[in-house]
């Protein structure tokens, strides 16, 4: 007997529950919201320029005297952080006035003072980032996220109605504040890698819409008697046990990849794994639920009869 | 939907096979890979930085730089052209660059016009139809030119400022005797430069840091010192700051530049301290012998990036073509000059703007972590997979350990780089490749609950998940296309995995699976699913 996650011929009523799931989301939206512009994003040298160091040494070091020693060299406050054991030590400096070139100036400053006062240190990592360089980081960042979402919305528009475009850009919508809010939440730094997860969030959380949103239109015109609600409760349901098997399978993947991969992807895989829970909680709950609050109706195009016609007349 | 004929078979394992073998060098040894014979795939997939530990450096130009320099190009040119004007040299005065602005004034006002066609004649665009680069024309005091690069003209100064600028930082990095830099230009005005295995960046920043414009002027001793320590200097002089500290003035015009330098290497002065010997080409050294001939007895200054080296007097002529510097030098910084004379100036000052080192132990730790998580899920994917769908299952795994080796392939044919990002990616293809047969077996276990036959339920299983798959991979295409476009280093590596990942996942989890199912019920003829 195989294993099965979800029983078969589930018969949830996902859309009875949908003012309550609308409610929490909107609270959940909200609080990430509120908590990203209480709170902010613990930024790292991608996006505000800088430098990162991160920093083995022989013993572990006295946290305090290393800051204050950083600090001498006079470039700005030092954010030590210990990174993954206690004598290795992620160092970060804020941006240097003067030119371009004047964060070069403090990198080389940095390690020349570390490598004076603790013998046998050793630079595993160094990045450096000019004010230029983060701004136009930033600028990208955001054209990415956006234009997918853009692309994302035309595409869902084109392939189905405007109505599941809407739907499905709102539920990304919250999965991409969501994930913001937690990294405001737990301040864990937000770089590059970042907001790779996010582009890869959206895509998969709209994997699992679209497969939710095809089913819909199949039913839709299978079942022309039936109401709306009717059939996004039977989508759901016949779609539950696929989209749960995928998110146990990708988390599985993601979970051996946040406790034993390398600790420079932790900040990446723990979006992953949070964007995968949120997506398929938005799948499931919000963005079909939403096609009824848009007015999407039962009503198929007849031009499309035939190919409806074509999908029964198998076996 | 079941049906495969020949030809099918055939194109569906040719291409398995062929991913298949160029993937296989990743797996051997260099000497085993010496011993592949000629015609089959070599190449192994490169690691980046971020795994195999070096520096990333970007360096950046900043295009008034490049303007700058176009101008006092300028300056010598109309100097030239004019000195052999026809009908004897033009006289001029007043040369100065102000604003973008090459000004002067011509002193027979009778000639302005003769001035003007012939700076416009050396001038002129070289190709046909080509943009005007600088544009001359006659100021507003009597006698005046004003020659300013156009629009086009800086475009084109810039580009092939840079252009230079790669071939010179090639030749300082290969000075240094690190294995396989890349080097290459991004956008108008940036070079990105990435040295696998370096220890220590700081030397190679030094070294791509500097101009390295090398010049030799004459010492203006007639300059006034009252007005010198204003910050005034006479026309056609310069004030430059000495190494040692002070100021000196110098003649602007260069009596000859480092761009006529053939070797350069460490040596010792009379005393014993490491210098930097160098020699001219033959021209250049006739040059340099005729100079110093000129003004024996006078002092001339050794000018590096603006910086007064040394000035020392001209005590006697220098025929030989060759000289020494010598000032206060360590062995090293002696190597580093002498480095830097050899390969030949920047033609425009870069600044390192952005900078990611990865020593080599964080990287190989970054390798096995990786490694081992990679295994993990895949063996945590696997599990899942073959406990839910059994046979199909197993199905699904075997389509999914070809498509990991087909992502290798592929990526080692195209030379694209694996990253850390790259390995997340790889991570996420699987849960990707997974998630379409979940979508075909679902689809089939549901066509089974309806009470179809076991062939009609694979069948629609198929045909509909394939449908579903098609949208929602194209959408996923869509986004990894936007990332690779728009993002940059650790997103876009994280990108062309997905890509990649995306296509082959299509193809091995349903072309294939199906190819296997559909096997397996033609031979078996199963009476009864157990999905």
């Amino acid at each position: 007997m195989p294993l099965k996650l979800v029983p078969d011929n589930t018969n949830i009523g996902f859309v009875k529950l949908r003012f309550l799931a609308f409610a929490f989301t909107i609270a959940l939206t909200i609080g990430a919201g509120a908590l990203l512009g209480l709170r902010g994003l613990n930024l790292g040298v991608d996006f505000l320029g800088g430098l990162t160091m991160q920093v083995e040494f022989k013993a572990p070091p006295e946290l305090d005297t290393l800051r204050v020693r950083v600090n001498q060299v006079g470039v700005g406050d030092a954010a030590l952080q210990e990174f993954g054991k206690p004598s290795t030590i992620l160092v970060r400096l804020p941006l240097p006035d003067g030119d371009q070139a004047a964060v070069q100036r403090v990198v080389a400053k940095v390690r020349k003072a570390l490598e004076k006062d603790y013998p046998g240190v050793s630079f595993a990592r160094v990045e450096s980032v000019s004010g230029k360089v983060s701004d136009e980081l930033i600028t990208d960042g955001l054209w990415a996220v956006g234009l997918s979402m853009l692309f994302v919305a035309v595409f869902t528009w084109f392939r189905f109605e405007w109505y599941f475009g809407v739907s499905t850009v709102v539920a990304l919508v919250h999965d991409v504040v969501v994930t913001l809010g937690f990294f405001a939440l737990t301040q864990l730094e937000f770089d590059l890698n970042i907001v790779a997860a996010v582009l890869t969030i959206i895509g998969y959380s709209l994997n699992d819409k679209v497969v939710i949103d095809d089913r819909i239109r199949e039913n839709l015109r299978k079942y022309r008697q039936m109401d709306i609600k009717g059939i996004i409760d039977l989508s759901v349901n016949e779609t539950l046990p696929r989209t749960v098997m995928t998110s146990v399978t990708l988390l599985a993947a993601l979970v051996a990849l946040l406790f034993l991969g390398p600790e420079v992807i932790f900040g990446f895989t723990a979006a992953m794994v949070l964007g995968i829970v949120v997506g398929t909680y938005s799948s499931i709950f919000v963005s079909s639920s939403l096609l009824i609050s848009l007015g999407v109706k039962a009503k198929p195009l007849a031009t499309e009869d035939k190919r409806a016609a074509g999908a029964e007349r198998v076996g | 939907m079941l049906d495969f004929p020949a030809w099918k078979n055939w194109s569906i394992w040719l291409t398995v096979l062929v991913c298949f073998l160029l993937a296989v060098p990743n797996a051997l040894t260099p000497s085993q890979i010496a011993m592949i014979p000629d015609g089959l795939p070599k190449s192994q997939l490169p690691l980046g930085l971020d795994l195999r530990g070096g520096s990333h450096l970007m360096l950046e130009a900043t295009a008034n730089e490049v303007e700058k320099a176009k101008l006092e190009g300028l300056e010598d040119t109309v100097r030239s052209e004019l000195r052999v004007a026809e009908g004897g040299a033009i006289a001029v005065s007043d040369l100065s660059i102000n604003r973008g602005q090459l000004s002067f004034a011509v002193g027979d006002v009778t000639r302005v016009d003769q001035a003007v066609a012939i700076l416009n004649k050396v001038t002129a665009p070289l190709g046909v139809g080509a943009a005007r680069e600088v544009s001359v024309s006659r100021g507003s005091l009597p006698g005046q030119i004003i020659l300013q690069p156009t629009a086009a003209g800086i475009s084109a100064a810039v580009d092939g400022a840079m252009a230079q600028a790669v071939e010179v930082i090639r030749k300082r990095i290969d000075e240094l005797g690190t294995r396989e830099p890349t080097i290459v230009r991004q956008g108008k005005t940036r070079i990105v430069v990435q040295v696998p295995g370096l220890q220590d960046p700081e030397a190679l920043k030094a070294l791509l840091g500097k101009t390295a414009k090398l010049e030799f002027k004459l010492v203006d001793a007639a300059a006034d010192p009252e007005e010198v320590a204003q910050g005034r200097a006479p026309p056609g002089s310069q004030i430059l700051p000495v190494q040692q500290g002070g100021q000196v003035v110098v003649k602007r015009r260069a009596i000859i530049t480092g761009d006529q330098l053939v070797d350069s290497q460490v040596s010792t002065d009379q005393n014993g301290a490491p210098a930097v010997s160098f020699r001219f080409d033959s021209t250049g050294g006739r040059r340099f012998a005729q100079a110093t001939t000129e003004n024996v007895g006078k002092p001339f200054a050794i000018i590096l990036d603006g910086m007064v080296i040394s000035a020392p007097n001209i005590n006697e002529p220098i025929l030989g073509g060759s000289g020494v510097i010598s000032g206060s030098y360590t062995v090293e910084t002696a190597n580093e000059l002498a480095i830097l004379l050899r390969s030949g100036k920047l033609p425009v000052e870069l600044k390192v703007v952005e900078e990611r080192t990865v020593g080599p132990d964080l990287g190989a730790d970054s390798i096995r972590a990786g490694a081992i998580a990679s295994i993990v899920a895949v063996l945590a994917v696997s599990l899942l997979m073959i406990l839910t769908y059994g046979r199909f299952g197993v199905y699904a795994v075997i389509a999914l350990f070809i498509n990991i080796i087909m992502i290798l392939g592929i990526m080692s044919a195209a030379g694209f780089t694996l990253t850390l990002p790259g390995i997340a990616g790889m991570v996420l293809t699987i849960g990707a490749a997974v998630d379409a047969n979940v979508l075909v077996n679902e689809r089939i276990r549901e066509e089974q609950r309806k009470g179809r036959g076991v062939i009609a339920s694979v069948e629609v299983g198929f045909r509909e998940a394939t449908r579903t798959i098609w949208d929602a991979n194209s959408l996923n295409i869509i986004v990894a296309i936007i990332m690779f476009l728009f993002g940059s280093g650790p997103i876009k590596g994280f990108a062309v995995v997905l890509s990649i990942g995306i296509a082959t996942s299509v193809f091995t989890a349903v072309t294939l699976v199906r190819w296997m199912v559909a096997r397996w019920l033609t031979s078996a003829r199963p009476a009864a699913l157990d999905i």
